[in-house]
């Protein structure tokens, strides 16, 4: 498709030897930009990486060996820590509530937040603005400041026995998973809003010339063209519900209910704390959001075709 | 996920005949039909329902709240109306809240002028389909997805006086955590390691929503890659332009978890947030001083709200 | 002023500034399940749900299961409650213990919380003003008629465990010293001598600065550990009986008693180990391990940072020196964990079973042996088992003629937390500057203790 039309762009990038070869982005030849670019982005990666490598190594070494000879030191390198940790942290338990906690939340997150961003970016309604408004400015709140008004409302909301062994929303997941989303919501709605207006306008014209329906604009057209930013606040959102500790502490008040992320709470003494425990824990606990990321990342990293552009 | 499936068949073919002259745009809700009017009501009705109850009817309790001396326990009817005396003692006698405001500025200052132009430096980097690109996104992008407690466990090995890397490389003794000259400046290092791989990643999905056709065509201009992404893709970019700047300026506002990791937002880096934390979770349980400390923030935060939505409404003029 | 000489005659004259307004409250204490965030308060009488009084209905029907809320995360002591538990269960057929742990972090930060919503109904607490706040917001039952019967705790412990309406709303169970700890070899080796007054104290750290030792190893990076240094400056300076009216809000925190005892704390501020805000206590705790220092204030669970054995044979303390000889040194710090029973009850005679176990001594011989930081309370605990450290804390305890908490928990915590953790990391910082800083303390003090 671009076979034709790449030489004037080409003259530029001349310098190297072999010139007017590979065309596509990946088969462009080594120029000196191109070697100073992946030099940069090599160190930037190395620096980046550095800090998790080291905490990582650390995690594989024992307490009282570091705590006597620093982390600077060479030695005192043991799996007993994984070992401990997986034992002493209960994980596949609390992996198990996260999981229950998690999905649902997300799916729920980026659907409602869909919903909403697509009503603002496809319609002109004058509540439009009043309503990006609302969601965005709902993300600016810090939730401790609403802990205590949420916590009073949870408790006076009761609810059949089969939802919740407490009578109320609270102790229950589904409180807590409501609560997440209506957090994270705003936060989607206002991403994919703006993304959502990056889209050709032609398009839905298109559609409504075809006579298609809200919901087919939405689940055949839209959805799937959105399906970078999906991929990204998918990855953004597992992350942050699945490490979110600070509600499911408030909400829940049985222990054998919390996240995985108390497990590691339960490495930390109440006095003294054994950090290389808690770090093969912490590795241990982020091994699902790397999962998640790794499998979503193609998605957003393979950009898209629009149909428009292949005519 | 609410998985994106493959783009059906007939809304690909669509393309060719939107080239017809009519014009049709949604000019209101006159246009839509019955069914499709209860559909779009839903698709508002629920999820603003949603945010409505769980977070701004608490967040008005919240400032409510402000105005009495209530401690969170028993009913609120214990609670007194105090008027403004929460507000004045902030100001007046609560030593950490000036320093607190003046560290979530300098913190706005650093990801704003830092962090984020570099995350999205290197995710115009990135975009380009290059060797090892995933590799380097995914490099980024780690810090975003480990836990706190593994960032703070990362960052002490780093920072730790005794024990620590840095002192250990560079043979000084400073006490990067514990001495306030320099904490506030090692947590946004750290904060800064963080927020650049959460923005280069929302870039990046931006920039993959970029109609490749935009960047044929100048190619067929003959713009160099430099000139394609300030002239042609930049301004297109503009929507997600704004969301990496709101986010930067919530993201500065609400920062929280690592100075509360570091040391609960002690000596030296006292944030606004972590004084509505030390108030009002745990037992301190000073409902009504820490909802007045909340309401500041709101306060600032909306400032940006305004903002915003004064470039928002320009748009779509 | 006439200064009494025990715990009890301080306690039982110690009535909180806000003691009407929390009567008042407790009058209200129906309503503690109930109220929404915006109830209107004529809607309450409405909802008034019925709170136990706490009559014991007679032990001997007790079946069925009784909750636990535990903060015992850690894997050894969480252990210990299961054995506890389980020998519970054994001796008391038809009746079984439910227990939820959650991490001691949690647990503390979420009280308010926890026990408000569904608590269970025997939950791990402290002594001191955290407990009688609690009774005093109708969220325990009164255990008095546990106490009615119960001989092997001292009158000091009983008092501690009294509310401010002169009933018992605490069991204790196990309890800790705080004093100066040292490394018994390092003080033979350099021919130290244990320092009875605050010169000798300055002295013995001139000594330890010569042979190259950092006298008094410190780290305050967590805001709570150097309040214990205060405390025990404040006892020695003013005596116990202000410490108790001084953490009730009784006392001018900008008057000449509190500036003396920070006046003493700058003194001896050179002996510290210096950049103290950016170190754990454990950090600090290993530098006293490697005998890079000499002495360390701390409570005794700082033997949790030796290894068992030798090591924490090699471990021992001394009381904090005299400041004043009219005030002497008789007054200690030995904060009390225990347990305390939720409000409403799903099973009171099964919960109130279980709480006089837990203060009995098979109970507490069993939570002894498992962390040998801490000393039980009942005086019929077997004492055999102990550690040379953990006789030495009983022997200490027993000897002291009156023992105060510690300052997060005789205070308010409100107090505690939000402006006493950053005005002592501001003195530490800077130490010059006592008078603006007592200044402010009085003043948040002012604003705090009125509401």
């Amino acid at each position: 498709m671009t076979a034709t039309t790449v030489t004037p762009q080409d003259a530029k990038t001349r310098k190297s030897p072999g010139p007017g070869k590979g065309q596509t982005a990946q088969k462009r030849p080594m120029t000196a930009g191109r070697v100073g670019l992946q030099a940069f982005l090599i160190v930037m990666a190395l620096v980046w990486l550095f800090p998790v490598f080291f905490a990582v190594v650390s995690s594989f070494r024992d307490y009282s060996y570091t705590a006597q000879h620093g982390y600077v030191s060479f030695g005192g390198f043991t799996i007993q820590n994984y070992v401990q940790a997986y034992q002493q942290a209960n994980f596949a338990h609390t992996l198990a509530n996260s999981a229950m906690i998690t999905i649902p939340a997300v799916l729920l997150t980026l659907f409602l937040s869909c919903c909403i961003a697509f009503v603002v970016s496809r319609f002109n309604f004058k509540f439009n603005l009043a309503l990006l408004g609302l969601f965005t400015a709902a993300n600016l709140l810090p939730p401790q400041a609403l802990l205590i008004p949420v916590f009073r409302m949870f408790k006076a909301i009761n609810v059949p026995y089969w939802i919740s062994d407490s009578g109320t929303l609270l102790n229950s997941y589904y409180g807590l998973i409501a609560v997440n989303v209506a957090f994270q919501t705003g936060f989607c709605a206002f991403v994919l809003s703006n993304y959502m207006k990056t889209l050709p306008r032609e398009l839905y014209e298109s559609a409504v010339v075809d006579g298609a329906s809200v919901t087919r604009q939405f689940f055949q057209l839209t959805l799937p063209l959105c399906r970078p930013p999906l991929a990204a606040l998918a990855t953004l959102e597992v992350t942050w519900i699945y490490n979110e500790f600070f509600w499911a502490t408030v909400l829940l008040s049985s222990g054998d209910k919390y996240p995985v992320t108390s497990s590691l709470n339960n490495l930390r003494g109440q006095f003294f704390t054994d950090n290389n425990l808690v770090a093969a824990g912490s590795v241990l606990v982020a091994l699902p959001t790397l999962i998640v990321f790794f499998a979503l990342q193609k998605q957003f990293v393979s950009g898209l075709t629009l149909g428009a552009t292949k005519g | 996920m609410t998985a994106p499936v493959a783009l059906p068949a007939d809304t690909t073919e669509k393309p060719p005949r939107s080239k017809q002259p009519r014009r049709s745009r949604y000019r209101g809700i006159d246009q839509l039909n019955g069914v499709d009017r209860v559909v779009v009501a839903l698709m508002i009705i629920i999820p603003t329902f949603l945010v409505v109850a769980l977070v701004w009817f608490p967040a008005v309790g919240s400032v409510l709240l402000s105005f009495t001396n209530w401690n969170g326990i028993g009913s609120i009817s214990s609670a007194k109306f105090i008027g403004l005396t929460n507000y004045q003692n902030v100001v007046s006698i609560y030593p950490p809240f000036w320093p607190a405001v003046q560290h979530n500025l300098i913190w706005l200052a650093v990801t704003f002028l830092i962090a984020t132009p570099l995350g999205v430096f290197l995710a115009v980097l990135l975009d380009r389909e290059m060797k090892g690109g995933r590799i380097y996104q995914t490099a980024f992008y780690l810090p975003v997805v480990l836990s706190l407690a593994l960032i703070g466990f990362i960052w002490q090995l780093i920072y730790s006086k005794d024990q620590g890397l840095l002192n250990a490389v560079t043979g000084s003794s400073i006490d990067w955590y514990g001495d306030q000259r320099y904490n506030l400046g090692a947590a946004l290092v750290a904060s800064s390691w963080r927020q650049t791989g959460y923005i280069m990643l929302l870039y990046l999905a931006g920039l993959k929503g970029v109609d490749p056709s935009l960047r044929e065509a100048a190619k067929v201009d003959g713009a160099n890659e430099r000139t394609t992404f300030f002239k042609i893709v930049f301004p297109v970019m503009r929507p997600i332009n704004i969301i990496v700047l709101v986010v930067s300026v919530i993201e500065s506002l609400r920062a929280f978890d690592l100075v509360w990791i570091i040391n609960k937002g002690r000596n030296g880096l006292e944030l606004i947030s972590t004084l509505v934390t030390q108030n009002i979770v745990g037992e301190a349980s000073r409902i009504g001083f820490g909802s007045a400390l909340a309401t500041f923030m709101l306060l600032i935060s909306s400032v940006f709200i305004v903002i915003y939505l004064r470039i928002v409404m320009r748009d779509q003029r | 002023m006439p200064r009494p000489s025990t715990e009890a005659e301080y306690l039982a004259r110690l009535v909180p500034a806000s003691q009407g307004a929390f009567s008042r409250r407790s009058l209200l204490r129906g309503a503690v399940g109930a109220g929404s965030l915006l109830a209107v308060p004529g809607a309450l009488a409405a909802c008034s749900s019925s709170t136990s009084t706490g009559t014991g209905s007679g032990a001997a029907s007790a079946t069925g299961t009784v909750t636990l809320g535990s903060n015992q995360s850690d894997a050894v002591p969480k252990a210990a409650v299961q054995a506890v538990m389980d020998a519970f269960a054994k001796a008391n057929t038809g009746l079984s213990v439910k227990i939820n742990t959650i991490d001691h972090n949690t647990f503390q930060e979420n009280i308010n919380n926890y026990l408000q919503g569904a608590p269970d109904d025997v939950w791990t607490w402290f002594s001191g003003y955290r407990m009688r706040f609690f009774a005093a917001q109708g969220l325990a039952t009164d255990v008095s008629d546990l106490w009615g019967s119960k001989t092997d705790m001292s009158a000091a412990l009983k008092t501690a465990s009294t509310g401010d309406d002169g009933k018992q709303y605490f069991m204790p169970s196990t309890y800790y010293p705080w004093a100066i700890f040292y490394r018994k070899s390092v003080f033979a080796a350099k021919g130290y001598q244990i320092p009875k007054t605050l010169d000798e104290l300055n002295t013995l750290g001139t000594k330890m600065k010569a042979d190259g030792l950092i006298p008094i190893a410190f780290g305050d990076k967590d805001g709570w550990p150097a309040m214990g240094t205060f405390d025990q400056l404040n006892l020695r300076v003013n005596g116990y009986a202000f410490h108790v009216s001084l953490m009730a809000g009784k006392e001018d925190w900008s008057g000449a008693k509190v500036k003396k005892v920070f006046d003493t704390w700058k003194g001896i501020l050179p002996l510290h180990q210096t950049d103290s805000l950016g170190r754990t206590w454990q950090e600090a705790a290993q530098s006293l391990q490697q005998k890079k220092s000499g002495m360390y204030v701390l409570g005794a669970f700082v033997a949790q940072q030796f290894t068992k054995g030798a090591e924490q044979d090699d471990l021992d303390f001394f009381n904090f020196p005299e400041v004043d000889s009219t005030v002497g040194s008789d007054a200690i710090e030995a904060p009390i964990d225990g347990y305390m029973l939720a409000a409403k009850l799903k099973n009171e005679a099964g919960a109130k079973k279980l709480l006089g176990y837990l203060g009995s001594a098979d109970a507490q011989n069993l939570a002894v042996k498992a962390d040998p930081s801490v000393i039980a309370t009942s005086d019929k605990a077997d004492q055999t088992g102990y550690t040379a450290l953990q006789k030495k804390s009983a022997e200490f305890v027993k000897s002291a003629k009156s023992i105060a908490q510690f300052m997060d928990r005789d205070t308010r915590p409100d107090f505690a937390s939000t402006v006493m953790i950053p005005a002592i990391q501001s003195f530490i910082k800077s130490p010059d500057d006592i008078d603006g800083l007592v200044k402010s303390i009085q003043k948040q003090k002012l604003t705090i203790f009125t509401s």
